[in-house]
């Protein structure tokens, strides 16, 4: 093992590069959005699990006196964290090697996917079981695992519902919610073999037709493939925050156990883990606690998996951190909390935003990571999927200034701009006549002309385009005879100082 | 050891260069932990043992509260009537199954059980480390030999947990202060259960469907 | 005191009935008004949209215009709308620091340290709930993001209300819901913002409230717009335009077209001719 700390000289903060993984998608949010808000079941499904989520995180936040405090606890360790990044991971990387556990480092999702493969076909098998894992998902590693001739077997219910699906996710803690009971009875009917004909749509006979598909699967499964919530420097534990007990299931029985994590999940100490262990579960599935929670050290002799590798995967995170209002992003635990309060993700749906980060810390974390090439690429459309609400921001466990995040990317949107917009444009002409009133006051007589439009309705009904946009579904008032000041200095004349 | 040599330094060495160019303009000060560490009630209180058998109940698993640990195995007993056979942990107090009918295996006794010979028993007793109050939870610490391996509280399909007064704390950071981080630790709240269709909760996945907890004191 | 209007640009081309409605109502708490000529926009869409190096300029001018406050010219500068508030107050000197101009930064903060939200104004620096105001009608009141989350003025414009005699406050469902609205995002996002929409006008319309109120005149454009589209009879008014109604002035009456946006019994009792909702026949040209 090399020990030098020299930097080289050359390196610099990267993004994720492109072609590999699902950071991006093919389309613009606006156009996967007019699509999906036309699904009329996904609407509803994603309506009624989004509400039923609220006010289950709200009442078990409200019963904690001290939530606030939490918050900016969490908020500053994570701050914390940030500011001593690469110094963390070489502690937590002595910690896990002291334990006996491996540590490999991973520049992209490229580099991470071909470890993993390597490591799992050199214990010979050519299957493995997963926890689900948004870094995986991020790298794609699934696929990657396939084209390398190894089977990848989803075990989380929601991830399950995907794969067997042939589906994408669009949650983060819960990839399938834009499926309803029944459409997951006849995805079970279809795709699962061996499955009772006469399996009803009542979520806990689904529940245990999974537990029967996998069960066996559990039992004789050589390798597991894990994310984590958690990897605490000091100590070299790692943890795994689930509900089913599919985690301990791969985190236990497998032999050989391969965890993927990207390198801002690390915590200082293992007492920091009592601010987010109470911050999670009530943020994401809105318990008082998950039902399983589980850390682990290295390789323990006679329990549980005997070899361990852990994956640090950078992935585009160095470009996130030397954004300097950016890396606040990279705070994020991954509860979903924003997602279901958004008024935004909960009518267009995960699927619009492209990337496997859907939802208010989607819309910035993606085009964070990937970083924005240019006004045709998907990703620029991302962080203006955003009504600027607010309601992230009070929700986020950690508190991530979301907005103000996505203001930031809307300006590396425009700041990626090879040729000048029509947007652009008119920006810049509202900008001249904004420093000038005399500009301003012309471009407002300007306005004038819209009272011919409203006629005597008091109402104005169609615009050409790009105002068409405002005026398909919404009627513009017909500019008044007097404008404000106009009013002022006529009716108040000399005190307008 | 680490492998991959090249893209670790490359990675710390991006990841220096980050830090550096997006350090905050304003260095952050140290971390407020003005957060409750202590609960309501003091460990082992009459009012943080009545908590944790609401919050336990709250997650539908159950809750038989004996007067001290004479009284153990006659609730075990009881809990264990439909069981056939029961899987125990090498450290775990044998009294605690005085009462019961079902055929007792011992996890290394002669040797470590497997996942497939664990998938027969129909169900696990141990102790646990620790409980929380306010959460419902209780830790299982595998290196306490009333606790033992995690796959013996993982595969059998009925987990009955005796937890002692005196081990029930009000939060979580009471919890973590008693635990090593260097054993395996798996903290338990309810049964195994799913919120992973239209969001509502579901006991009974893959871990174990049954879950009773004997408070004992 | 000495209080300063920030008209906002919307409020001043767009919606001045709430500009005159905010002074009218100072004027009569017994408070100097001014109105800096010089004013344009505090440049929220410009920095809302990622243009903050467009916007610096903005901000510069707006600070430029709004200083006197902060020299002690002026005791307050009061805007009738929660977004330009907060843009003021949590933007300004963002968009300066950004452009490298720490001086124009601590500049804007001063500024922004004495200018408030009309509730705001009423309740915190004033002191005052019950302005006088009359106002006989069924009222629902949307608190919008940027009051709400940005600002939070939290109950203070629901005091208000409740101080308005005559007026039948209605609670709105789901009130903390954004409208959709969100600036550019409207035409942006033009097909999300009117599923928001539907879902804040199905809410409203569940009031059974012949008005409905906030804080921010460009909520209420986009709420009044969709209201006003379907005929369905309900009208959006600014909270300062009934806090402005009194039995005297009876304004804004129940015909006035209150954001300019009428719904359709107005018309009819308008006596208009055209009863067709032909929105070719409405636009004669």
């Amino acid at each position: 093992m090399s020990t030098t700390d020299l930097p080289l000289p050359t390196v610099r903060p990267a993004h994720a590069p492109p072609g590999v993984g699902n950071l991006r998608g093919t389309r613009s949010f606006p156009a996967e959005a007019r699509e999906s808000l036309q699904d009329t079941q996904l609407r509803r499904n994603l309506g009624k699990a989004t509400g039923v989520i609220r006010a289950k995180r709200a009442a078990v936040v409200d019963e904690v006196p001290d939530w606030e405090e939490l918050r900016l606890a969490g908020s500053a360790i994570k701050t914390d964290v940030m500011a001593r990044l690469p110094e963390l991971l070489e502690q937590l990387e002595a910690s896990v090697t002291a334990r006996g556990g491996v540590v490999h480092w991973a520049r992209d999702a490229a580099e991470a996917n071909v470890i993993v493969l390597d490591l799992v076909r050199a214990t010979g098998a050519d299957e493995v079981v997963k926890v689900k894992s948004m870094a995986t998902q991020e790298t794609g590693l699934n696929e990657a695992l396939e084209a390398g001739g190894v089977a990848a077997w989803e075990t989380d219910l929601a991830e399950l519902i995907v794969q067997l699906g042939e589906d994408r996710p669009s949650h983060i803690l819960v990839p399938a919610i834009h499926r309803n009971r029944s459409e997951i009875r006849e995805i079970f009917l279809r795709e699962m073999p061996g499955v009772d004909p006469d399996l009803t749509d009542e979520p806990r006979r689904l529940a245990m037709a999974a537990r029967a598909h996998l069960r066996r699967k559990f039992l004789s499964a050589q390798v597991a493939v894990s994310g984590a919530n958690f990897a605490v420097a000091d100590s070299g534990t790692l943890s795994v925050v689930e509900s089913e007990g599919n985690g301990r299931m791969c985190l236990t029985l497998p032999r050989t156990l391969i965890t993927l994590m990207g390198v801002e999940k690390v915590v200082p100490t293992w007492a920091d883990l009592e601010v987010f262990l109470q911050l999670l579960p009530r943020s994401s599935t809105g318990e008082r606690m998950n039902p399983y929670t589980s850390t682990w050290t290295g390789v323990t002799p006679g329990d549980g998996p005997q070899e361990f590798h852990l994956v640090l995967l950078d992935n585009g995170r160095s470009g996130v951190l030397a954004d300097v209002d950016g890396r606040a992003a990279l705070n994020c635990i991954r509860c979903s909390a924003c997602l279901n309060v958004c008024p935004v993700y909960e009518r267009a749906g995960g699927h619009a935003y492209g990337s496997v980060y859907p939802g208010p810390i989607g819309a910035v974390l993606s085009p964070l990571l990937t970083g924005i090439t240019g006004e045709d690429d998907p990703n620029a459309s991302l962080p203006y999927a955003s009504s600027l609400c607010g309601a992230c921001f009070d929700a986020c466990p950690v508190r991530i200034d979301i907005p103000n995040l996505l203001v930031q990317q809307r300006a590396a949107s425009v700041e990626s701009h090879h040729r000048p917009t029509g947007q652009d444009v008119a920006m810049r002409a509202a900008r001249v006549a904004m420093t000038s009133p005399g500009r301003f006051r012309a471009a407002e007589k300007g306005l004038g002309l819209g009272r011919a439009l409203g006629g005597r309705s008091g109402r104005i009904t169609a615009l050409p385009w790009p105002a068409s946009r405002w005026t398909s579904s919404r009627d513009v008032p017909v500019p008044p005879a007097e404008t404000a000041r106009d009013w002022f200095a006529r009716t108040r004349p000399g005190r307008e100082r | 050891m680490s492998a991959g040599g090249g893209a670790r330094e490359e990675v710390l060495a991006r990841l220096r260069a980050g830090r550096d160019a997006g350090a905050p303009r304003v260095a952050p000060g140290p971390v407020p932990r003005d957060y409750a560490r202590r609960g309501e009630h003091e460990p082992g209180s009459a009012g943080a043992l009545a908590l944790l058998v609401e919050r336990v109940e709250d997650y539908r698993a159950t809750v038989t509260r004996v007067a001290g640990e004479g009284d153990v195995a006659g609730a075990v007993a009881r809990l264990l009537v439909h069981a056939a056979s029961v899987a125990v942990p090498p450290g775990l107090d044998r009294a605690w199954l005085e009462g019961t009918s079902a055929a007792v295996v011992v996890d290394g006794e002669p040797q470590a059980l497997t996942a497939a010979a664990l998938d027969h028993v129909d169900a696990v007793l141990t102790g646990a480390a620790v409980a929380v109050a306010e959460t419902g939870t209780f830790v299982l610490d595998a290196a306490a030999p009333d606790q033992g391996r995690r796959m013996l509280t993982l595969v059998p399909d009925h987990h009955v947990c005796v937890i002692r007064a005196r081990d029930v704390v009000g939060t979580v950071p009471e919890a973590l202060a008693r635990l090593d981080p260097a054993h395996p630790l798996t903290f338990v709240s309810g049964p195994s259960a799913t919120s992973d269709i239209e969001l509502d909760r579901v006991e009974g996945v893959h871990g174990p469907r049954r879950l009773d907890v004997v408070l004992v004191g | 005191m000495r209080i300063a209007v920030m008209a906002t640009c919307l409020g001043d081309a767009v919606a001045p009935q709430a500009v005159r409605a905010t002074v009218e109502l100072l004027e009569r708490l017994g408070h100097d008004v001014v109105f800096p000529p010089g004013q344009t926009c505090c440049g929220q869409m410009h920095v809302n949209t990622g243009y903050l190096r467009e916007a610096l300029p903005v901000v510069r001018h707006s600070t430029e215009v709004f200083g006197p406050v902060a020299d002690g010219e002026w005791d307050a500068v009061v805007a009738p709308s929660g977004s330009c508030t907060g843009c003021v107050r949590h933007q300004h000197a963002m968009v300066a620091r950004r452009g490298g101009d720490e001086t124009l930064a601590v500049r804007a903060e001063a500024v922004a340290a004495r200018t408030y939200e009309l509730s705001e104004l009423l309740v915190d620096v004033l002191g005052v709930t019950d302005v006088g105001a009359y106002y006989p009608h069924r009222v629902t009141y949307h608190p919008t993001c940027h009051s709400l989350r940005m600002l939070r003025v939290g109950e203070k414009p629901l005091q208000l209300l409740r101080a308005v005699r005559g007026l039948e406050l209605v609670e709105l469902p789901d009130a903390e819901v954004c409208c959709g609205f969100g600036g550019t995002f409207a035409i942006k996002n033009a097909d999300t913002s009117t599923a928001m929409l539907a879902d804040k006008m199905t809410a409203v319309l569940s009031t059974g409230a012949e008005v409905c109120t906030a804080g921010d005149s460009s909520c209420l454009m986009h709420i009044g717009g969709g209201l006003g589209r379907l005929r369905t009879g309900v009208r959006t008014v600014h909270l300062a335009e009934i806090l402005a109604s009194t039995e005297a002035t009876q304004t804004p009456s129940a015909r006035s077209l209150a954001t300019g946006v009428a719904a359709e019994p107005s018309r009819a009792e308008r006596g208009d001719p055209l009863e067709s909702a032909d929105p070719r026949q409405e636009a004669p040209l």
